[in-house]
């Protein structure tokens, strides 16, 4: 599996004043809900799906996420946020 | 206090921060496009904000929740103190766009915009031949533009073409669409003109055909599907050819605060041609007075200020009723509906407005020219309108 990388041409950024995560791109930001956000603060073109999921279920004592982080996976990348 | 606020709504109104902060820096542009959105009487306002007030809004904003942050102008590329200014809104955490036609950009600039932490440039184009881009422009200016193009592509910026549509460049639609593809645009922003300052002016010379929209309109779909995963399009639609008025401004002071050159702070980059809003300048109130309390940008939050149809309209916190400029610039009353809505009682004034162009569409250019946007021109509109100069 390939690693997965945050897009070089979009911005994560923690917002203060909304307190929460956004992404920065041209003229738009969306706006990330705690579960997104951690899950893109991943991406860092270390980690592939697989330890993704790991850490992520490690971190929060749980177990099953893979279907969903796979589901929201596939939304980032459709809309660039990703690389793979 | 800044103003009387003489809205009571507006206080029961719950006031949002902003999120973008449209920092137009000069008027002053090398082109001359004939669809400027800049005010017509912008001679008027020659003065310009130092780097450190301009740094102080930049701040005073961010403090309040803003994030996106457009450098505008004019060509904001005259300002020389452009690369400090990206410089400070970098570490402030602003998203930078640079909103440019391009003219005067050189890679040495690119680089030092880059260094400096820009996020994006945007590079208008007004066609796709040479001959009608340099003829619209005002400028020679179509090659730069697209060597502009593939340097901000070079160095790693997301590339936005932004092309502004109307009569004498619409027939180009499949030509723009390619040019977009061959430049390797990320996004492209296909801005249907909106008819307000010098475009409103040239009214009668740029708006196209209902026929001709809804062509050009069915190419751009299609090559948006095409595309669709590689490039994004902004589609900026035709509000004369809809029913519905645009949500203009996402709501009158939610989102948006424009800082003019001179510094008068406006909800909306038209709103200085609205009367007794009594705009108020950065040099004599922070942002967080403006934006919370001045007259200017309580005057039309909330529903209060609505007459008939908007006021029990089912539609009024979808579209706000529309455009307040557009109100004023069509009927002469800025507490109308938006004439663009087929409730509108003036709705008609639209149809005129789209007789009126269709009319001229056979005339030759000789009989009646583009009012280019220049100094010239400026100041003899700034006469025109009785206020002088």
């Amino acid at each position: 599996m390939q690693p997965i990388k945050f897009s070089p041409t979009h911005r994560l950024q923690w917002e203060e004043a909304q307190q929460k995560y956004v992404i920065l791109y041209p003229e738009g930001m969306v706006e990330l809900n705690q579960s997104s956000a951690e899950i893109l603060l991943c991406c860092d073109g270390n980690r592939n799906l697989a330890q993704i999921v790991n850490e992520l279920e490690q971190k929060f004592a749980t177990t099953g996420l893979t279907n969903d982080i796979t589901a929201f996976l596939e939304v980032a990348l459709q809309n660039g946020w990703i690389q793979q | 206090m800044v103003g009387s606020n003489n809205n009571p709504d507006a206080k029961a109104f719950r006031i949002t921060p902003p999120r973008w902060l449209l920092a137009e820096l000069t008027y002053a542009c090398p082109l001359q496009c004939p669809y400027c959105s800049n005010p017509v009487d912008y001679a008027k306002y020659p003065s310009e904000l130092s780097t450190d007030d301009w740094k102080r809004v930049l701040t005073e904003a961010r403090k309040m929740g803003a994030v996106q942050l457009g450098f505008s102008g004019g060509e904001p590329l005259t300002r020389k103190d452009l690369v400090e200014l990206v410089k400070h809104a970098r570490e402030l955490g602003y998203y930078s766009n640079l909103i440019t036609s391009g003219y005067g950009l050189t890679e040495e600039k690119i680089i030092q915009l880059k260094e400096a932490g820009l996020d994006h440039i945007q590079v208008s184009i007004q066609a796709s031949t040479q001959e009608l881009n340099d003829h619209i422009a005002g400028t020679t200016s179509f090659h730069h533009k697209k060597e502009v193009a593939h340097l901000v592509k070079k160095h790693g910026y997301p590339m936005v073409l932004c092309v502004v549509i109307h009569r004498e460049n619409i027939h180009q639609m499949p030509q723009i669409l390619a040019m977009a593809e061959e430049l390797g645009a990320d996004y492209l922003e296909l801005a249907n003109t909106q008819y307000y300052g010098w475009a409103h002016t040239n009214r009668d010379l740029l708006l196209p055909t209902k026929a001709q929209f809804e062509q050009a309109e069915q190419i751009a779909q299609a090559f948006k599907e095409k595309v669709a995963g590689k490039m994004k399009i902004y589609y900026v639609v035709p509000d004369y050819y809809e029913d519905r008025p645009k949500a203009c401004m996402n709501g009158w002071g939610t989102t948006f605060l424009t800082i003019a050159p001179d510094g008068v702070a406006l909800p909306c980059h038209s709103a200085r041609d609205l009367p007794g809003l009594d705009c108020p300048n950065v040099n004599d109130y922070g942002i967080q007075e403006i934006w919370r309390d001045s007259k200017a940008f309580n005057f039309f939050r909330g529903f209060e200020w609505m007459k008939e149809p908007c006021r029990s309209c089912d539609e009024k916190e979808k579209d706000f009723g529309g455009c307040r400029c557009q109100a004023y610039l069509l009927t002469g009353d800025m507490y109308m509906a938006d004439p663009v809505c087929s409730k509108s009682p003036e709705h008609a004034v639209i149809q005129q407005a789209i007789d009126s162009a269709g009319a001229n569409a056979s005339l030759a250019t000789n009989e009646k020219p583009l009012v280019f946007r220049n100094s010239k021109n400026s100041k003899a509109m700034s006469l025109v309108d009785g206020k002088g100069v």
